[in-house]
């Protein structure tokens, strides 16, 4: 459950990037300045850091504990006490909403970082050494991707078993080939370029021309992809955990909140309306954001 | 004129919903075709040809809505309740329960005896009856039925009820005989208290003998009883209808046709039946009983409660949960009616496993009641008052006896860290929760609805050592030699009062060694329009439709 | 044209073979055990061992795979182990439901995605451009589940407008020719029956739509802009051609290329979706079936339907792809 703020995408790609290529690091900047000046995705900006700082603070921003239960008080209608009301064990839906933003960071942070560590190293071993390597990967990702990714992460559930963990798994894989078939076009495209022939020419390494050369010019569709993944992924997690697949109690995780009240719809439609608004927000927040990210980061669609 | 494209959409759809609605309101005057609506009967008749009957079937026609479809309509071989409800309109059995409770009274056998030593049962039956098919109902469609229940492991009822294996496939009933065109003969291996109950059990209806040659493997898709009710069609996992028996040598039914509807959401089901659009339903979720005794058109209909929802201890596994001391503590821990409190009025709290409502309840024993204080000393007596964290196996869809068995797994997670216990819930599907491959659990949500009446069904299955397997009835693992012979010994007792001394004895053994936290027996809602009369719920959970009326 | 969809047939055939494998494999490591499943909570351990045996539930993997696809080569897709009803028949009935509804939810996203798309685009900038395009946004970051449960709220509980689930009303009947309803009733000429069955699918049509709907508008947006920027459209334009015909005849039928390809892939996402979709709205089709066989451990059940729905979807793709080159013989493919 617990939170790891210093880890967030932009940053560690930041860092990575300043050892080797200082150039890089300005091209940074100007598209932080262009990200900045796009009103929408400073909204999905601020969004995420309201986010950030909710779950970092959410034991100060709680009115409640998120577990405390008052089977008397449940299904109370908002009030001055309970902000968003109370749910079937009479718990605080606001604080267990402020706590839920952890469990999504962490949904999000760990199933991106799944899809785009098994993708981006499946994806530039098959764009780097081309032939029958390239033909196999790519098969398994062809068949990957000839399955609905929700379907194929229920799959996935069943076998693993229903558990916060397992659909965290689950969502990662399904989010593979995204990456892969990203990084490998992108691959061959900077493979192809003069300075990674001449890299190769003076006897550079294989693994060395991969990960010094050619990985880093493929960083921003990279970022851009994790960004509009994240949400994708709280989309994806939430629905297992709708379906009975993905948190369980008492874990505060909104899909779960919500599919918990749907016995109640009739009588306390807040218990299922505001986790969902929850999800929204936090999709729409990474949503803005990587739109910003992707029409800065990419030179094609600039103006 | 971007605004034209979008206007010109909307009116668009406005426009086909418009002309649609149209449709119903020109039938009223006119000779359109759309008499479902109710205010369109008169013009029924008059209607296109595929619409011929349905004009009729608007007041006698009676829609269920379940949450599930039947597995099989053969009901020796299946166990859901949802099949259940179904055979029980198509077949009958030798004997049947009276209407409330479980005494029985004839049905297709008139009389019976039993022999001095308990062994021989003859039973008269009805020379009256025919099968739906035709067919002539007597002994040897009896007889023809138990030998088919003795071919395979597949009829589990018989299996179960009989005590039949493998090595032994008749089980305690060693010969089936057709004495007389209408008398047959069982003759029992040894006495057996509950078999004329037994026998009454809505899986050992009787099929006819033809039907079953005649569709072999797809019989349970073609199902020809004796019933009020003729099988009609199934359209799987939508609908089952059946129509009216006229020549049911009992009650004939009131109602020309029934459809079982298949609805799997509880709360979408309740609105269709706000809608109007089915007249009863089962599995009503307890939020939605204010709502039903608000509405002046609807009415709730309390199921007589015949079961018990509880927590096993697994007593065999190793760790507290094999100490007495840590199974009373986490019944002293558990506020029973601050729990009762989820259930929405439906449930009284359990103090033993067999509700008080059946004979040899043992009303004199206390339940522990809620005491953390007393709780967190046993704990510590038993080495445990450092806490400890043990693991809860919970299921996913409401049952009768558990209405919310998630959330009553997290009040009791929260109840038990007040005395330093930490649990975690691990939710399963029903058949992963029963499988009984994942012994790992310390407390197990379980609960049993009684199959005919006898205490012996509910202790015997769920607490006697015989039964303490992975994939038997005892979830507990609970092992005692005392219970056993107690039960043993009532089991082939016939005498009711001397076997309810030893039923009393037993649960008082139970009660000490605590090897369940009882939690309640439930009354299960079931929801009506008010214009359904003479619907009687049945204790063991379903019941014959044949006296239902729909009042217009 | 004809070969190249020949060869991209052929081309199939090791896709569909893979998408056997990974779900047989899949499937065959859900924990549980059918037998159980099938003989319920009070079978012995001998009644499950004979019918494990009958079921060939201990055979090697192997062989029961190549058994697998054996029969699925015949057409044969087992027998549910619940209910024993034969799968292909299941499927065949309850097929019809889940296309009906993601036609239904694809005709609404491209419809009102497409038009929205060009007016936004032709109208860049303006007041239109901006709420669609935020709507759009919202579109792709609502939750699906959730829209359908505030649907239901909305419409079915409060204002009680639209039914709450199901496909036709239980006192509507409809005799029943292809399953698909509203053809079905247009063809019985039972306008009470396609009335009915239209409002049923109108709810859950549009939270299944809504995602593709504003995927379909944000790409047409973008897609027309680029083609309005070129030269040629320039022209056209300089030239004094009428404004609607430069956008319907020249534009969108270039913006339209970039647009189908998304639509083939949003498919995917409808049938996925469709689980959740068909969930909410107690909509009898694969998408249920498929998660009630998951709750049930009906692995048979599983593994055909999965095989099928994956299957369909890269057929749609497919077809999209050469729908793609059919509208655009400048694409060449090695």
């Amino acid at each position: 459950m617990s939170l790891q703020p210093d880890s967030t995408p932009d940053t560690d790609t930041g860092t990575f990037n300043n050892q080797e290529h200082p150039k890089t690091n300005n091209l940074f900047k100007e598209s932080f300045l262009r990200i900045l000046k796009s009103k929408t995705s400073v909204i999905g900006l601020c969004i995420i850091i309201i986010l950030l700082l909710t779950a970092l603070l959410a034991p100060l921003i709680a009115t409640h504990s998120p577990t405390d239960q008052s089977i008397v008080n449940r299904y109370q209608p908002p009030s001055v006490d309970h902000w968003l009301g109370t749910d079937e064990l009479g718990r605080d839906i606001f604080s267990r909403i402020v706590f839920g933003t952890r469990i999504s960071i962490q949904i999000g942070v760990i199933a991106v970082g799944i899809s785009m560590i098994v993708g981006v190293t499946l994806g530039s071993i098959a764009g780097y050494f081309g032939r029958w390597i390239d033909m196999i990967i790519m098969r398994v990702i062809d068949i990957m991707l000839a399955f609905p990714s929700v379907l194929l992460a229920i799959a996935l559930v069943t076998i693993l078993g229903p558990s916060l963990r397992n659909a965290m798994i689950a969502v990662g894989i399904v989010g593979v080939p995204q990456f892969a078939r990203l990084v490998r076009s992108s691959v061959l495209s900077v493979k192809e370029t003069e300075y990674i022939e001449a890299s190769k020419a003076i006897g550079a390494r294989n693994l060395r021309t991969l990960f010094g050369h050619i990985l880093p010019n493929c960083l921003a569709p990279i970022i851009v992809q994790m960004t509009l993944g994240i949400g994708t992924a709280i989309l994806d997690a939430a629905g297992l955990s709708f379906l009975g697949l993905g948190a369980q109690p008492p874990t505060p995780e909104w899909g779960a909140m919500l599919s918990d009240g749907r016995a109640a719809l009739q009588n306390a439609p807040w218990v299922v309306a505001f986790p969902g608004v929850a999800i929204f927000l936090f999709v729409l927040g990474f949503n803005l954001f990587g739109d910003g990210l992707r029409d800065a980061l990419d030179p094609k669609l600039k103006d | 004129m971007k605004k034209r494209y979008l206007l010109m959409f909307i009116t668009f759809l406005f426009m086909v919903a418009l002309v649609l609605s149209g449709c119903t309101d020109d039938a009223g005057s006119g000779s359109d075709g759309a008499s479902d609506d109710a205010n369109a009967e008169d013009q029924g008749q008059a209607d296109e040809d595929e619409q011929a009957d349905e004009g009729s079937d608007d007041g006698n026609t009676l829609i269920f809505g379940r949450g599930n479809d039947s597995l099989q309509l053969d009901p020796a071989a299946v166990t859901d309740g949802e099949s259940i409800y179904v055979t029980n309109q198509i077949y009958d059995t030798l004997v049947q329960y009276e209407e409330e409770g479980t005494n029985v009274k004839p049905s297709l056998a008139t009389d019976w005896e039993v022999s001095d030593n308990k062994l021989t049962w003859t039973f008269q039956l009805r020379d009256d009856v025919k099968f739906h098919d035709g067919t002539d109902f007597n002994a040897e469609a009896v007889v023809y039925n138990f030998e088919r229940w003795t071919t395979s492991a597949e009829f589990t009822y018989y299996g179960a009820m009989f005590r039949a294996t493998d090595d032994n496939p008749k089980g305690i009933i060693e010969n089936v005989e057709a004495t007389d065109e209408y008398e047959v003969q069982f003759t029992l291996s040894e006495p057996n208290a509950p078999f004329l109950n037994t026998l009454a059990m809505a899986a050992f209806g009787i099929a006819s003998p033809e039907s079953i040659e005649k569709h072999g493997e797809d019989f349970f898709k073609n199902p020809v009883g004796t019933g009020p009710f003729i099988f009609e069609e199934w359209v799987p996992d939508d609908s089952i209808t059946l129509t009216k028996n006229e020549d049911y040598f009992g009650e004939a039914a009131k109602v020309d046709e029934v459809i079982f509807r298949t609805i799997p959401d509880n709360g979408a089901r309740f609105m269709e039946l706000q809608a109007g659009s089915i007249d009863i339903m089962n599995g009503l979720n307890p939020q939605d009983i204010q709502n039903v005794e608000s509405d002046e058109n609807l009415q709730a209909i309390y199921r007589p409660s015949m079961n018990v929802g509880y927590m096993a201890f697994n007593t065999d596994k190793e760790g507290p949960m094999s100490e007495k001391l840590v199974r009373q503590a986490i019944n002293l821990a558990i506020d029973k009616d601050e729990l009762l409190k989820l259930y929405e009025g439906i449930g009284k709290p359990a103090t033993n496993p067999i509700p008080p409502s059946m004979w040899g309840h043992n009303d004199d024993i206390e339940d522990y009641g809620y005491d953390p204080e007393e709780a967190k000393s046993l704990l510590s007596q038993a080495g445990y008052g450092d806490g400890m964290d043990l693991v809860l196996h919970t299921f996913s869809n409401p049952r009768d006896y558990m209405p919310q068995p998630k959330v009553t797994a997290q009040a009791i997670q929260e109840m038990l860290k007040d005395v330093n216990i930490n649990v975690e819930i691990i939710e399963n599907d029903w058949d992963t929760h029963t499988s009984g491959e994942d012994m790992s659990y310390d407390m197990k949500f379980l609960g049993w609805i009684g199959d005919n009446g006898d205490p012996d069904n509910f202790l015997y299955y769920l607490l006697d050592k015989d039964n303490a397997t992975p994939d038997a009835g005892n979830t507990a693992m609970y092992k005692s030699n005392e219970v056993h012979d107690l039960l043993i010994e009532a089991q082939s007792e016939p005498d009711q009062d001397k076997r309810t001394e030893l039923y009393m004895e037993a649960q008082e053994i139970i009660h000490e060694d605590a090897p369940w936290l009882p939690i309640a027996h439930t009354t299960p809602p079931l929801a009506a329009n008010k214009n359904v009369k003479n619907y009687v719920p049945h204790p063991t959970g379903s019941e014959p439709f044949n006296l239902i009326e729909i009042e217009k | 044209m004809l070969k190249y969809i020949i060869r991209r047939l052929v081309m199939l055939i090791p896709v569909l073979l893979g998408v056997s494998i990974l779900t047989f494999s899949l499937v065959h490591l859900i924990p549980g055990d059918p037998a159980k499943s099938m003989l319920g909570e009070k079978a012995t351990e001998t009644q499950l061992e004979l019918l494990r045996e009958e079921m060939g539930l201990n055979d090697p993997y192997i062989v029961q795979y190549g058994n697998f696809i054996g029969k699925i080569l015949q057409g044969d897709l087992g027998e549910s182990i619940q209910s024993k009803e034969d799968i292909a028949v299941e499927i065949a009935q309850k097929l019809p439901a889940t296309i009906e509804l993601t036609i239904f939810a694809m005709i609404l996203a491209m419809v009102i995605g497409i038009l929205a798309g060009v007016i936004a685009a032709v109208k860049q900038y303006s007041w239109f451009d901006n709420v669609s395009m935020t709507g759009a946004l919202f579109g792709v970051s609502l939750p699906i589940f959730w829209l359908g449960l505030m649907m239901i709220w909305v419409f079915a509980v409060e204002l009680k407008i639209l039914p709450p689930s199901g496909r036709l009303a239980s006192t509507v009947e409809l005799e029943t020719i292809t399953n698909f309803y509203l053809l079905d009733s247009i063809l019985s000429g039972n306008w009470g029956a396609f009335k009915d069955a239209f409002f049923h699918l109108l709810m859950p049509g549009l939270a299944l739509g809504t995602i593709p709907m504003a995927v379909i508008a944000r790409m047409t947006r973008s897609s027309m802009l680029e083609v309005m920027g070129q030269d040629y459209i320039r022209t056209a334009a300089a030239k004094g051609l009428k404004k609607q015909l430069i956008i319907f005849q020249h534009a969108l039928k270039n913006a339209f290329l970039p647009v189908l390809t998304i639509i083939g892939l949003q498919f995917g996402f409808l049938l996925g979706g469709a689980v959740l979709t068909e969930t909410i709205f107690s909509w009898p089709g694969i998408g249920r079936y498929v998660y009630q066989a998951v709750l049930a451990r009906d692995y048979q059940i599983v593994q055909s339907t999965i095989l099928i729905i994956a299957t369909i979807f890269v057929l749609v793709n497919l077809l999209t792809d050469i729908l793609y080159k059919y509208f655009d013989p400048r694409i060449k493919y090695e």
